[in-house]
Order: structure tokens, then sequence, then C-alpha cells
């Protein structure tokens, strides 16, 4: 049985439905005098940060505080690890410590699987965003967005995503949030579509449940929501795209392409935003661009998460349900 | 083992119907607005699933007795349960707190059935969370005893003695298409 | 020395025989041949082969004794059936001048498990940069007549054409490692379906297929004979056919690992499964078990890369690339080429052992099993079935991608010029 999260490919539709819904129920507890659920009381959760995400890593420590559990912040710079200590000797020394979960972010792709599945720890592993590989709680954050402004709040309980028209914009080869989100977004029914230059898209991407456009200008007017991914400008020198105004040209979002989405449609942005070259001030400071609600909507998601995963015996999700088989 | 279908005792009765759950709320309403003193501060809060319907049903009567609009709400226990551990996290409910809050008001929790008191202390830590009110009271529909913690209930539609072996449903129109309180068999573990 | 009667062995897959070893030589073949005064083995339905060859073998030392040295990874190759193995260059100090070549030839010696047959670096240091002193290696005790960069390309297109132009003095051969450096930067597995899911930096099959392109090019060019190790795709045998065919003085090489395993495995984020090239699509693996068959890939080599344990027991992309290969490779050979009928096992002895000797010159080596010739042998039990444990390996790491897994046949008797080195699956 599955005891972790790993990839948004390991949530079944129930499963994630659950964890939206129950997301919905912690957003209320934002707007209370004392934000505070006892749920994960006299358990210890340690963010195991090897990777510089400030954002994350207030999200889900938020996430844990308002659950009530204790947090042990450990971040890899300046510590052991700095020094040669491996991820193995880590999460050993941590979890020698009481750790009872481990959220991890890595940039090394597969680092939570391995933590997960080698046997090193015993405590149940969150992944936290791993190299270009996932980033389960993100896309759930994402779909939780989608489906509030898309279906509504209390009309989208216990709904999906069904035919909702999502496009992703931008680097999807180096991008987990893009990986996490066709997984996701496929799961609850949602028809996903890819744009980027050719040279962002990776090899193999034809098996992916999703279209690939090179075109944005032709997707947007079919796009119930529009997630721009965000384009390091590194990438520029190794030649994935010519300069940094050819690519807002052809893949940045501007007032005027946000213009041809329709009225209902969404901007979105996993952040932190590149202003100017994926996306313009107009556009990200615009009623339609959902960034800081995606912010306050990581803290419920991780909330729910947590709670469904840590909150009993055994999680609510991400494990193969056993089959029905029980004598009568 | 016995023969019985195990999915269904067959041997469950109603103990209250209808009618009889209509009269028994509106005996308890009139019961709050006499020690309530008109009920002028009291926010009903139904732990759900079936005390939010009966709370609702509650505030209707209170509403019609004393001629003002009754906050009524809901309050989720599912995170302050004891056996949290115990089992698989279960969903949430909703906990709903009606706009001015609880704080020096009269909070009546409402729930269908009082049974060992561990529910009625999970609300009262829920309760704790949200903020302080001027005192708690609790109507129950059914109290069935077999207490396990030192609580009791204010306003009982039905005391109803049952023995460990006995379960208590509660049935209402929102949620089952009927009202009734049955009392049926445990069935025999498998 | 005394002798040795081999009862009723199977010479090369064939009827059962008898062969008596006297001193380091092959007395007699034949049947009914009495045993006098020679230890006898009962060899009943058992194989015997000439004893294997290993054209690519990193036994590490001198400078990485953690992982392996020219002791345990001889004790690991008498072990695997292998009589004489060809040590990659590098090493640290790198194979590159006479004086570390000399050094683990003279400890192949001295261990006495298997002829160690090192290989020279083609480069200075494996920089790719500067020719390394060929010429010097090959005059050396060790006798150098491969060259390989291998761990690295040589991907200079003039350095390439020169080291083929220049062994030509002496007969030697460039033995590439075909990775295009650029087009492989941050490469974590191969590139396709399963790359893109697990977001780990894809490793193209053009990569290699490109410097192999090149490569046959050159030695056409410049009438030279190359050597292209560990081929890993459909791409790359293509080419390979089409260079034979051509009349191009080409051999290439393919791994045990890629003829059994797929990047489907990748899935597990376990680096024992991590090595370069990398684990292929099933498609590549069909491709090269064909092409080992119909000779255009001519020889199977291990690339036996061992690894300290800590180099693997960590996330895929700090773990180290490669995995051991010299006890297992016979098996899996047994399993992907003989068991599927694409093989027979006079086959097998020629792609593990005659072809191998040839193009390396390891003399006395690849020989037939007949009268005169020198007792270089290999028996094995095809009926034995087991489950692979590195627990029980000779060489000095586990980092197997087969632990856990049965494999069909097992090695029980290597004789390296008459001497038993491995005896009932025991190191002698």
């Amino acid at each position: 049985m599955m005891r972790h999260l790993i990839s948004a490919a390991d949530l079944t539709r129930d499963d994630a439905v659950l964890i939206l819904d129950t997301a919905e129920e912690m957003a209320r507890v934002a707007d209370r005098p004392i934000k505070k659920l006892p749920a994960l009381r006299g358990r210890t959760i340690c963010n195991l940060f090897f990777e510089d995400s400030t954002r994350t890593r207030i999200s889900f420590e938020a996430a844990e505080k308002r659950l009530s559990a204790d947090v042990i912040n450990f971040a890899a710079k300046g510590s052991s690890v700095s020094k040669g200590e491996s991820l193995k000797d880590t999460a050993q020394t941590l979890e020698a410590m009481g750790v009872d979960a481990v959220v991890i972010r890595h940039g090394a792709s597969g680092a939570p699987y391995r933590l997960a599945t080698s046997g090193w720890i015993d405590a149940p592993v969150i992944n936290a965003g791993d190299g270009t590989h996932q980033h389960p709680t993100q896309a759930l954050l994402d779909a939780f967005t989608m489906r509030r402004r898309l279906v509504g709040r209390d009309a989208g309980l216990g709904k999906d995503l069904k035919g909702k028209r999502i496009t992703l914009v931008g680097d999807v080869l180096h991008s987990r949030v893009a990986r996490s989100n066709v997984d996701l977004l496929h799961t609850l029914g949602a028809e996903v579509t890819l744009v980027a230059p050719p040279t962002l898209v990776p090899v193999g991407v034809d098996t992916w449940p999703c279209d690939v456009s090179y075109d944005l200008d032709r997707v947007l007017p079919e796009s119930d929501a529009v997630m721009m991914l965000r384009v390091q400008r590194e990438r520029m020198n190794a030649a994935f795209f010519p300069t940094e105004r050819e690519y807002s040209r052809r893949y940045g979002l501007d007032g005027e392409r946000m213009a041809k989405m329709p009225e209902h449609a969404i901007v979105m942005h996993p952040g932190p935003m590149v202003r100017g070259m994926e996306i313009t001030a107009e556009v990200a400071d615009s009623e339609r661009c959902t960034v800081i609600e995606q912010v306050a909507n990581g803290v419920h998601t991780r909330m729910a998460v947590l709670y469904l995963l840590l909150g009993g015996n055994e999680p609510a999700v991400t494990h193969t349900r056993p089959n029905d088989s029980e004598s009568k | 083992m016995d023969s019985h279908d195990t999915n269904e005792p067959d041997v469950a009765r109603p103990v209250l119907e209808g009618p009889d759950i209509a009269r028994v709320l509106t005996r308890i309403a009139h019961e709050i607005v006499e020690r309530a003193k008109g009920a002028e501060d009291v926010v009903l809060l139904g732990i759900p699933t079936r005390g939010v319907f009966l709370a609702r049903r509650l505030a209707e009567k209170l509403e019609e007795i004393t001629g003002r609009s009754i906050p009524v709400g809901s309050l989720d226990i599912t995170m302050y349960r004891d056996d949290l551990r115990m089992h698989p996290p279960r969903a949430l409910a909703r906990t709903e707190i009606p706009g001015d809050g609880i704080d020096g008001r009269l909070v009546v929790l409402v729930d269908d059935v009082l049974f060992s008191g561990r529910t009625i202390r999970a609300a009262l830590d829920g309760l704790n969370d949200i903020g302080r009110p001027r005192a708690v009271q609790l109507a129950v529909l059914v109290d069935r005893g077999h207490r396990e913690l030192p609580i009791r209930a204010d306003y009982v539609g039905k005391n109803l003695p049952t023995s460990l072996r006995e379960t208590v449903k509660v049935q209402l129109a929102e949620e089952d298409g009927r009202d009734a309180v049955l009392l049926g068999a445990k069935p025999a573990s498998a | 020395m005394s002798k040795t009667l081999i009862r009723g062995a199977k010479v090369l897959g064939g009827e059962a025989q008898d062969v008596l070893i006297d001193g380091e030589t092959i007395l007699e073949v034949g049947t009914g041949i009495e045993a006098g005064d020679a230890t006898v083995v009962e060899a009943e339905g058992k194989i015997l082969l000439p004893g294997l060859v290993d054209l690519h073998t990193h036994l590490r030392e001198p400078g990485r004794e953690d992982s392996e040295t020219v002791l345990t990874g001889t004790r690991a190759a008498a072990s695997g059936g292998y009589t004489a193995v060809f040590a990659m260059a590098n090493t640290f100090p790198v194979a590159d001048t006479a004086g570390v070549v000399e050094q683990v030839y003279r400890l192949g010696q001295e261990g006495g498990y298997a002829d160690v047959q090192p290989i020279g670096a083609v480069t200075v240091g494996l920089e790719g940069k500067k020719l390394a002193e060929l010429g010097a290696m090959h005059e050396s005790a060790a006798g150098v007549t491969v060259f390989s960069d291998d761990g690295k390309c040589v991907d200079d297109a003039v350095i390439m054409r020169r080291a083929l132009e220049y062994v030509k003095a002496f007969g030697g051969v460039v033995a590439q490692h075909a990775q295009e450096p650029r087009l492989t930067e941050g490469a974590q597995m191969n590139e396709g379906v399963v790359s893109a899911e697990l977001g780990l930096g894809g490793w193209p099959a053009v990569a290699e297929e490109s410097i192999i392109a090149r490569d046959v090019l050159l030695a056409e060019h410049v009438g030279s004979r190359v050597h292209i190790c560990h081929l890993s795709t459909a791409g790359s045998v293509e080419i390979v056919r089409w260079a034979k065919s051509r009349g191009i003085d080409v051999t290439a090489e393919v791994t045990p690992h890629h003829l059994l395993l797929t990047d489907e495995m990748v899935r597990t984020y376990n680096p024992v499964y991590k090595v370069n090239p990398p684990l292929r699509t099933e498609r590549d693996v069909m491709a090269l078990r064909e092409a080992l068959a119909d000779g255009t890939i001519d020889i199977v080599a291990t690339d036996h890369a061992p690894h300290p344990h800590e180099d693997k027991d960590c996330e895929w992309a700090a773990a180290a690339m490669g995995m051991v290969g010299l006890e297992t490779a016979l098996s899996v050979v047994q399993q992907t080429m003989v068991e599927t009928g694409l093989l027979t096992w006079a086959a097998v002895a020629d792609r593990m052992s005659v072809k191998p000797a040839e193009i390396g010159q390891a003399t006395g080596h690849g020989r037939p099993v007949s009268a005169g010739e020198p007792a270089n042998l290999t028996l094995l039990d095809p009926a034995y079935r087991g489950v692979v444990d590195p627990a029980g390996f000779a060489s000095r790491s586990g980092n197997t991608p087969y632990e856990g897994r049965e494999l069909p046949g097992r090695v029980t008797h290597t004789w390296l010029r008459g001497r038993a080195t491995l005896v009932d699956g025991k190191l002698a």
C-alpha cells in the first residue's frame, strides 16, 4: 500500500476530488479567528528542502502549523548535506529524531520516489517538487483554483474538471509543474493542450494524454484557463530559443493576447513570474490572473493532502483500494 | 453464526415515527425559549450530518415561536475526534458559523443520538477554536445512555434505554427520505 | 604439471567428448579416453567452450581499489568463465603511459586468474586533446594493441582520424566510446517516452549513431580498422551493417545488459540500472540480438563497471554509471541468445571468445578446442537455474542489475593454460 504522495499520476479521480473537497473545508479555517485545526497534533513533519524554494516551503509550513503539527525545517544549504552527507544519511538522521513524515524538495528527479521506496526510512514521503519530474501539490492547488473559478466554490464540491480546456504555455521540457498538471488534469477529465516552442517540448511527449501546439494564438480562444510556465532566461544560452524578445513575441502573454481568450477564462502562473518575458505586468495584475489566489489555495490544498495522508492510521488517498472481495 | 442476513438487521423497529419527531422538536424548541429566556442570543450549531438538519428544523420552530430569525450553522467535529488515529482520515463535513459568530452567545449544540459523549466532547473542543460562547447547551433527539464521559444533554427528545448489543438509527427526510428512529440488533460481527 | 580429463562434455555444444589436458595444453580430444593418473571432471550434460575473452572490462586499479582491483576483477572473470580480459584505461592515473599499462599487466600476471591485457588511452588523460604515446604503450611489456578513451568519446574528428591512422603502424585498433558530448550534456537515461515522463535528462540515440557514422567514414577514408564499444541502438546496428556491406573494417560489441534490459527499468529510479550508454527500448534490444546473431555485431563485451555501494545507494542523478557483468554475462547470453534460438553454443564461442581474441590479438585465447591448443577452457552447466545474489560475487562490487532475477546456466570450471581457476563453481 502506498503511504506517500510522489506523483500526481498516483491519484485516482476520486482521490483527487476528495482532496479538492477537503481543501474547500480547509479554506474555511482561514476565515476563522483561530486558524488552527488539531488533526496532526503530536506529529512531527520535516520539510527537507535540498533546493531553495521559500514559497513552497512556507506554504507547507503554514499548512502543517494550521493542522497543529510540529514542524522541523531542514534546508540543505549550510547543513551537513553541503559537506557531502547523502540523502540516505540525512533522511535516516531525521527519522532517528522522530520525524513522522517528510516533505521533500530535491533537484534530482526521482529523489522522493527513491526515499519512499528504498527502505531507507519508514516515514511517509510527500513530494514538494523533484527535478523536472513532478510537483503533485502544485497540480492539486492549480486544479483547486480552476475548479473554484470555472465550476464554482460550492457548486464544484464533488465535481471534477470534465470538459474544461486547459492550456499550459512555456518550458514544458524542464517543468515538473507541466508534468504533474498533465497527469492530474487528465485524471480530472480536462482537455489539456501544451503550447511551447518545439525545443522546449520533450521527445516522447506524444504518449502524454494531451495535445501539443506551437501556436499560442490559435489555442487561446479555445481555453478556459491558460497557465503560463516559468521560462528561465538561461535557457536562451542553450539555444532553446534565440532571444527573450522573440520568445515573448511568440509565447508571451500580453493584454492583446489575453483579449483573445473567452471572457470567463483565467490566467494562471505557478510563480515566481518572469514579468516581461512570459507574462506582461498588465496581464499579471489583471482580475483574470489567479497568481495570488493560487498561493492562498496552496495552503488549503496542502492541508488537505497532509490531513488525508497523515491524519489517520492509514492514508485516505494514494493507495490502491483493495478489491471488494470480503465475504458477505 | 446465526442465519440473519447481517447487512440489514431484520429486527429494526421504529421507536419514533415522523409525527413523533416533529412533536419532540416542538417541545425542545419551547424548552429552549423557556430556559434561554426568549432565546435572544441563541445560536444553533448542528453536528453533521443529521444534527444539522435537526438544528435547521429547530431554528424554524424557534422562529415560529419567537418571531425572530435564529442563527443556525454547523460544526464538523471530524478532526477533534479522539479516535482520529484509529481509522483512515474521514472526509470533512462543513463547519458553518453564522455571520455574527459565537462570542458571548448561547450556543446550543444539536445532534441526533447521544451515546458515549465523545462526539460532544469533540464538539466542545471544536467550539474552543472558533470562539468563546457565553454558555453551551446540548439538544439531542435520542439519549440512548452508556456515557463514557461526564456529559449530559440539556434537551432530550426521547430517553431510550438500550443495551450495547442494540443499534439506534435516526432517519431524516432530508437525508434518508423519511423520518424515523429505529432500534435494531447489532449485526453479528464477521 | 598434472593431467586433467574432462569427461563427456559437449564441446561447443556438439557431441559429448572427452578432453585431456596435459600441463598447459590440450593433449587429446575424443571419446573413451583413459583417465590414467589424470584428475577427472565429470561433465555429462555440460558445455565446453574456449575460455571467454572480454574486450571491455574496468578493473579500476590503479586508483579506485575500493570498487575493484586487478586481483578481484580477474577472480570475477574466472568465476564468469573468462580467461582473458582487456582492462580499460580510465583508471587514476589514466593508463596513457607505458608505466601504467605495464603495472596493470604485471598485476594480472601475479594474480594468475586471467590474462590481463591493458588497453591504452587514445589521448592524454582521456581529455581528447592530445594523442597519448600509443607507440610506447605498444612497445612496452604490456604490448598494447587496443586503444580507447572509454568513458569518454574521442569527439574531435581530427584527433580520431589521427589515432586511426597512427595505430596502423603497429596493427593497433581504436575502440570508440561513441557519444557526442554536446548532445548528451546532463544525460541521465535514454531519451524517449520514459525520460519524458520521469523528467530525467535524455541521452538520444543519435548521439551514438552520429559518432559511429562519422568514425566508420573516417576509417574508410584512412583505410584503418575501428572498433565500436557497447553499441546500444537499432540505428547504430543499421550504420554498422551498412559500413560492413561497404567493406569498411569495423567491428562492434554489445553488452549483455543491452541484450536484456530496457529503459522501462528506470521507472524504479534505482541506480543499478544507470549505465552508459543507457538502457534503450525494447525495439533496440531486439535489433541488437538480431545483429549479434547475424554477425553485424561481432562480439559480446561486458563493460564490467564496478562501483562501491554508496555510489549506487543514492538518488539517480547522484549515482555512478555502470554495472558489473563478468559473472553474469554468459547466463544473460544463454537466456537472450541461446534459449531464443538465435545463437548456437558454437556461435557463442565465436562471439565471446574467438572474435574478441582476434580483435584484441590475445595470443593463445579464442582457439579451437583441439589437440595441441592452449588449455584455456570454460565448462558450463546450461541446465542450472539460479537467482542472482551479488553476495556470492568474486567482484569487490555488487552493482548488478540482475539481483533477485533468475538467470539460466552456471560456469562450473575455468582453466587458464591448464590450471583450474574455477572448480565446481568455486575459485581455486
